[in-house]
């Protein structure tokens, strides 16, 4: 069977299942892509053995009748999740060595669902960054290049290694992480679906901690119905996750084609914002258009606070981060600096060498609006503007089902252009991290190219726990996009 | 100002000064399992056996509320007549130490589960004196350093990190080292009757930061001083002492004192400054996101405190009503385990006021001398309560209770089978004491015709009836008989 590592998840699954291919063949399929790519950095670590170990398996499974929903299908697991025995690197020098003793609820649950991994995907240090360029291990590189330009660019951040993985054919799917977007933007620039959850709908246990009342796990894969099976093989409520949530996981898959029809789609005017690209203000147009045409119903609606929301972002999540970094000290796993004088010593020689300066800065930025003094001024007023972002939503829900609204202010841009920059690069988040702050769904799919060729996404936006109808709007904008772009696979060896 | 207060005013050379005490007892939460872990929590162990994932605080890894903890502190607040407060949140606070795995502790700050209670303290001269409680609230215990293991390197023990704690904080409400004292050993007591906190302060079970400052009596509170990590009554006693002192010759030399924090020095009975680089802390306390607001539901903290305990207030008052004196009530209560074994000694079938006696004039008094608890003594609540109903029944005297204590207390035995069997049995036939009496008489005429002048002297009848009678008669029978046979009228 030729052209295996372009199958959507699902078609490989029917061909697994109908024994048109076995699992063992997909994975070696898969390995020889990821060989044929390590230009493109988007894993950490390959695990070659362990993935043919579990592709045996799962052939035995399936030749004995009982094979499971993801049973035989190579996945790629960004370096943020804990896997038992297999290195676990959250992209910083500080854990450049560390092997984790246990697994992280949402792999395994891939696992008993019986998926096969890969290995694990680059992204940006501690899940700190929009384009995959602050890993120790270096910049992942998107497969995607503008017409005419063999300039790299980046695959957006932070889950970018598991969105090039996904988007260059190297993995059928990949697990990915949002706090403020990671899972969004990297699906946006490389033309890959990716979804959010609502926050408490997958556990954290496992993962490794940013942001911990922001952090949400979710798929990145090539259609919405790919995300629709590998979420439900994700979710799940799990009693090691305090905010994990008890409610039972539905069937996405099932009532994917059920169509827009009678559904309202509300168009936030406050996201018509300035530094957004005029080919992003036109797809958005067009996807409103699409699902009129459906039947939906398309009305504005005002989300207030929304011009808050960056501001509130940079002060909760480097809040949280600075504290759920400190236990990175040296003392117990990870890096440690040689050499140290005292116990102040190696704290600050262990640190300073372990995290690059993005993580750094986050971590001043966090400890700075904790401290005596400037709590009330930052954090505090941050926590109540979460509330206003969060209202603006529930308000907004009055009106409509759900929201369409741009993924990202542009494409993807050259690795480089903007890393020096951090605000720049933070204005980047600017549609997704409202979201993250209500804890709401999202869900990012490829709406059409710009004029020189590179992906452009769309955001759905949906009330809590509501995935099955956001995927399902997802599902009809997708059939109307008709996007089918791939990127020329440049980067393997004549 | 009533003589009692005006006793513990020290004395300077300005006139007296007050000391005004507060403290933050760490009491251990009687649990199996860790506060935010399944890890258990037996002390002892190897060291790091007893720490999982999350208190190593490895990478990912979530802290899960233990719900009996929980219970624990509520039924502690209740027990400290407290306000059990329905919503309470969990914050993390932050420094860097090596035996702090995830750079922060997790405490409750702004909203504590337990608001405001009051304890009852018993002091000398029967004085009771209500020390206000300000908080109790959750949190984790760290690991500890180990220093002395190793020329150049020190280790780190986690069985520690994640126990649960119950911080206790009083108002400023005690006036001397006895006060403080007597604070904890009724705590103590409280913890131990509802069996959430062993208050073994040798193993660490039970710390205090202590809270000193000085004043003239009736000035507003003065500046205070805290002294960090106590884990012994007597110390406490001895550091208070120490500090209040040094605060008022400070004072009385025309200096100041500046709030700081302090380390007690057993060995010198001294404090000291610790370093400043000990407590410049800024712990940036914000609610921890990993936990969910703590949201408790009445019907539920209802339970609990329809299955309390009876606790050392309540208990004495019973025992008083049972016609106990109020000192002897006080006594059997202080210790958990000397009012169970009290009434156990009841349940057997011993009088109240009796085996009070019995129990505070004999038994404990042996226990101690020897250096026993009550839980370790040889004799068993039965026995005691046997040989206490035995003296009740006039089947043996007093002398012999004594003597049969001692055998069963080396020997061990059934009291009554042994009264029987070796023949201990209190002489109560009449005809056999009277017998006794007349010959005593007969053969001491010299001192009948004493005893008729000084009827005082029927004492020496008594002490030789029972000499000749090998102590078994019972004496308030040989007292009248001896009486009678000197016509010497009964009296009250």
């Amino acid at each position: 069977m030729s052209g295996l590592t372009d199958l959507t998840l699902a078609e490989a699954r029917d061909a697994v299942a109908a024994k048109k291919v076995s699992s063992s063949e997909l994975t070696e399929a898969f390995l020889k892509a990821m060989e044929a790519a390590r230009s493109l950095n988007a894993f950490i670590t390959e695990t070659p053995e362990r993935a043919f170990e579990m592709a045996a398996a799962s052939d035995k499974r399936i030749a004995a009748g009982n094979a499971r929903p993801l049973e035989g299908l190579p996945l790629a697991i960004k370096d943020l999740y804990c896997t038992k025995g297999v290195r676990t690197t959250a992209g910083s020098k500080i854990l450049h060595n560390y092997v984790p003793q246990y697994e992280s609820t949402v792999s395994q649950n891939l696992w008993d669902n019986g998926a096969v991994m890969l290995g694990k995907a680059n992204l940006d240090e501690f899940a700190m960054g929009s384009s995959n360029e602050t890993s120790y291990f270096g910049p992942c590189i998107s497969p995607w290049r503008a017409k005419g330009s063999d300039a790299k660019l980046v695959p957006g951040g932070s889950s970018g290694g598991s969105a090039c993985a996904v988007s260059a054919n190297l993995c059928l799917g990949a697990t990915a992480t949002d706090t403020g977007g990671s899972i969004r933007t990297p699906a946006a620039v490389t033309g890959t679906t990716g979804i959010k959850p609502t926050y408490g709908r997958c556990s954290r246990w496992g993962i490794v901690a940013f942001a911990s009342s922001l952090d949400q796990a979710g798929p990145i894969s090539h259609t919405v119905r790919d995300c629709a099976i590998m979420l439900k093989a994700m979710a799940s409520v799990d009693p090691k996750d305090s905010t994990s949530v008890d409610l039972p996981v539905p069937d996405y898959e099932a009532g994917l084609e059920a169509g827009v029809k009678g559904l309202r789609i509300g168009i936030p005017k406050e996201y018509r914002v300035e530094g957004t690209s005029p080919e992003i203000d036109a797809i958005w147009n067009k996807g409103a258009d699409w699902l009129k045409a459906q039947g939906a119903e398309i009305v504005e609606v005002s989300l207030p606070h929304t011009k808050y929301a960056l501001p509130t972002y940079y002060i909760v999540a480097p809040a949280e981060a600075s504290s759920n970094l400190a236990r990175y000290d040296g003392v117990r796993y990870g890096h440690r600096a040689e050499g140290i004088e005292d116990l102040i010593d190696l704290y600050q020689k262990s640190r300073a060498e372990g995290f690059g300066s993005e993580v750094r800065r986050r971590i001043l930025i966090g400890t700075y609006v904790l401290s005596a003094g400037y709590y009330d001024a930052y954090y505090l007023r941050a926590q109540k503007l979460r509330s206003l972002i969060a209202r603006d939503f529930t308000e907004a829900f009055k009106q409509c089902d759900m929201l369409l609204t741009p993924a990202t202010p542009g494409p993807a841009f050259a690795i480089g252009e903007k890393i020096s920059d951090p605000v720049t690069m933070y204005l980047y988040d600017v549609f997704t991290v409202t979201v993250n702050l209500a804890g709401l769904p999202s869900l990012v799919l490829p709406a059409g190219l710009t004029e020189s060729g590179l992906p452009l996404g769309l955001q759905f936006i949906g009330k809590a726990f509501d995935e099955a109808t956001l995927l399902r709007a997802g599902r009809a904008l997708e059939v109307a996009a008709q996007f089918t772009a791939k990127p020329q696979p440049w980067w393997r060896a004549p | 100002m009533s003589t009692e207060a005006k006793n513990k005013l020290i004395q300077g050379s300005t006139g007296p000064w007050e000391v005004v005490v507060g403290l933050e007892v760490h009491c251990q939460v009687l649990s199996k399992a860790k506060l935010f872990s399944g890890a258990s929590t037996v002390f002892g162990a190897d060291p790091n056996s007893q720490v999982s994932f999350v208190d190593a605080a490895m990478p990912g890894m979530l802290p899960v509320i233990n719900r009996y903890c929980v219970e624990q502190a509520v039924r502690t607040g209740l027990g400290l007549k407290a306000k059990i407060n329905l919503f309470s949140v969990f914050d993390r606070k932050n420094y860097f130490y090596p035996d702090l795995p995830a750079g922060y502790q997790i405490s409750q700050y702004k909203n504590p589960i337990v608001g405001e209670g009051e304890v009852l303290i018993d002091l000398p001269g029967g004085e009771v004196a209500r020390v206000g409680i300000e908080r109790l609230h959750l949190e984790q215990d760290a690991g500890k350093s180990l220093h002395d293991q190793h020329p150049d390197h020190s280790f780190v023990d986690l069985n520690r990190s994640g126990i649960a704690l119950m911080e206790i904080v009083t108002k400023p409400d005690l006036r001397s080292s006895e006060e403080a004292a007597a604070f904890l050993k009724k705590l103590r007591a409280i913890v131990r009757y509802l069996g959430t906190c062993d208050g073994n302060m040798d193993e660490g079970s039970m710390r205090a930061d202590v809270n000193v400052s000085v004043r003239k009596p009736g000035a507003p509170l003065n500046t205070r001083c805290e002294i960090k990590n106590m884990n012994s009554v007597r110390f406490i006693v001895q550091a208070i002492e120490f500090e209040a002192r040094r605060q008022v010759d400070v004072l009385e030399s025309g200096g100041t004192i500046h709030q700081q924090t302090l380390l007690f020095d057993a060995k010198n009975g001294e404090t000291r400054p610790m370093r400043s680089k000990e407590e410049a802390h800024d712990y940036r306390y914000f609610p921890d996101p990993d936990l969910l607001p703590l949201e408790l539901e009445q019907a539920w903290v209802d339970g609990i405190a329809s299955s309390l305990p009876e606790l050392p207030d309540e208990k004495k008052n019973h025992f008083m009503e049972m016609g106990l004196s109020s000192y002897d009530a006080l006594v059997l209560v202080a210790e958990k385990e000397a009012a169970d074994y009290f009434e156990a000694m009841l349940k057997e079938g011993a009088e109240p006021k009796a085996a009070a006696n019995w129990l505070n004039n004999e038994y404990f008094g042996r226990l101690n001398k020897v250096g026993l608890a009550i839980g370790d003594g040889p004799v068993s609540a039965a026995a005691n309560s046997a040989i206490v109903q035995m003296i009740s029944a006039n089947v043996i005297s007093g002398k012999t209770a004594k003597d049969v204590l001692d055998i069963v207390w080396s020997e061990g035995g059934d009291p009554r089978s042994l009264v029987e069997s070796r023949g201990l049995k209190q002489v109560t036939d009449t005809g056999a004491i009277e017998e006794a009496v007349d010959k005593v008489i007969a053969a001491n005429p010299d001192k009948v015709a004493a005893a008729k002048a000084k009827p005082s002297l029927v004492g020496w009848f008594v002490g030789q009836v029972m000499k000749a009678t090998g102590g078994k008669a019972n004496p308030v029978s040989v007292n009248a008989i001896v009486k009678e046979r000197l016509g010497i009228p009964e009296e009250g």
